[in-house]
């Protein structure tokens, strides 16, 4: 049977992993290499590295770095963060990343999703999805759901999120990966009712992402969540947990894992 | 010096599957080349033919590389391993398309029919199969070698083989059907998941493949 995954998510800056407190007082978390290596050795199913700066100076730093631990790592690989055309995702795989997530690029131009998976196939092409519940007016005028944002969650692009992942998912997209901007960095657990809502309706995987706290929560992103995967950072970053005892606790917990 | 050839035929990435043999062909006497000129691959020792997307397309690019004529010298003499849709190309013919496999191996590639079912958690079954899954062993191989049984290893397809001669058949996964993960016949041996990616388990099989005397 297929295991569920877990995915920790690195952050990276100038080509160095980094670890900070809402993206303030960024501190150098050490070699990519061997955060990568060790990761893998607790059994992590995959890692995603976030290009949180993602300027154009930037772009050849992190070609590097992917390169460096595609050497030594085998286990899948995802980029994220400034990738914006089928040439990013032509570099970022030869550099050795197996699949590449767009975010505000795919919303200012949802061409690119259909032209980088007819051109590289769906298995590389990762949707990140930023949704916050619609409140107030908005959730009085179009009804209950959430919107899509952008630009690193600042902007309300009006899209809803279920209707955004189901287009993404018919352009070509192999993956979602859902983040709830109402639960990011809370550690009150994913929203799990649009976790469900947004996994039951497409046909392609969705890593739940946002508000990790605890082991139960990842857990609880699987079965009331209907997350194929799960993705956290700062649980793992700082040392509160391994990827092993996340395992041993969703195994518990009678969720099929790779131990 | 003994070499490696990566078949390079235009499609996808082969950067992963090169890292992976080049890290434990280190110390071997394996040198490991990733090329597109019949030349090498006819001069090779070993084979691995990787392949990524679309059958047809993978095909399509194979016969027009010029390298078809080459593998297939290669497939009836020299280890080979093939990888994803290169070992779905090892096939007579695939759901995914209208062009014809090598023909290597008897039997057909289908597409995972998973629409509306639902896993025993009651969540829905995805397609592509993206991720670990578990690798039973339906025969004694030297490429299982130290691999134990039920091992996981990681996919990521939407189409399985299904071989004419369950004899080809050298290990299955489930995923809403009990499918072929890998065949074996005389000198070939292919997955359809992706050892380069499947830790230390996956290096162990490039690491059999080198070793390997059919």
């Amino acid at each position: 049977m297929l295991a569920k995954r877990i995915i920790p998510c690195l952050d990276v800056t100038g080509g160095r992993v980094v670890k900070g407190v809402n993206f303030v007082e960024l501190r150098d978390a050490g070699d990519p290499v061997e955060i990568a290596a060790r990761y893998n050795e607790q059994g992590a199913d995959e890692l995603t590295f976030l290009d949180i700066t993602a300027t154009s100076d930037d772009r050849g730093l992190i070609l590097h770095m992917i390169e460096a631990v595609a050497s030594q790592v085998f286990i899948p690989l995802t980029v994220g963060g400034g990738v914006r055309t089928v040439d990013d995702v032509r570099r970022l795989l030869n550099a050795g990343a197996d699949k590449t997530s767009f975010n505000s690029a795919a919303i200012a131009n949802p061409d690119v999703i259909s032209a980088a998976a007819g051109k590289y196939g769906s298995q590389c092409i990762v949707v990140a999805i930023d949704a916050k519940r619609r409140t107030g007016d908005d959730a009085a005028q179009r009804g209950p759901g959430w919107d899509v944002y952008s630009h690193g969650g600042r902007r309300n692009t009006g899209l809803d999120a279920l209707e955004w992942a189901r287009q993404m998912a018919g352009r070509g997209a192999g993956e979602i990966l859902l983040t709830s901007m109402d639960r990011d960095g809370t550690k009150a657990g994913f929203d799990l009712e649009l976790t469900r809502t947004i996994s039951d309706a497409v046909p392609v995987p969705v890593i739940a992402s946002g508000g990790v706290g605890n082991l139960d929560h990842l857990a609880d992103g699987i079965q009331l969540g209907h997350a194929d995967a799960v993705l956290a950072a700062s649980i793992f970053h700082y040392g509160e947990y391994t990827v092993g005892q996340a395992k041993a606790r969703m195994a518990e917990r009678g969720i099929p894992v790779r131990l | 010096m003994k070499t490696v050839a990566v078949v390079d035929y235009g499609m996808g990435n082969l950067r992963s599957v090169a890292q992976a043999v080049l890290h434990v062909a280190r110390g071997s006497g394996f040198e490991v080349v990733v090329t597109s000129r019949p030349e090498d691959v006819r001069a090779a020792d070993r084979i691995v033919l990787p392949g990524q997307g679309a059958m047809p397309d993978c095909m399509r690019e194979l016969a027009q590389s010029g390298l078809r004529a080459s593998v297939l010298e290669a497939a009836a003499a020299k280890p080979l391993f093939g990888v994803c849709v290169g070992m779905q190309m090892l096939l007579d013919r695939s759901a995914e398309g209208p062009t014809d496999g090598l023909g290597l191996i008897h039997g057909e590639v289908l597409r995972f029919d998973l629409e509306g079912r639902l896993q025993p958690d009651g969540s829905r079954y995805k397609v592509p199969q993206m991720g670990w899954n578990q690798v039973f062993q339906t025969q004694p191989h030297p490429i299982w070698d130290g691999v134990p049984d039920a091992s996981y290893f990681y996919f990521v397809h939407s189409f399985y083989v299904r071989p004419s001669d369950a004899r080809h058949s050298a290990g299955q996964a489930d995923y809403g059907t009990r499918f072929t993960a890998a065949v074996a016949r005389d000198n070939i041996f292919a997955t359809q998941f992706h050892p380069e990616k499947s830790a230390d388990q996956g290096l162990a099989l490039y690491r059999n493949f080198l070793h390997w005397t059919p």
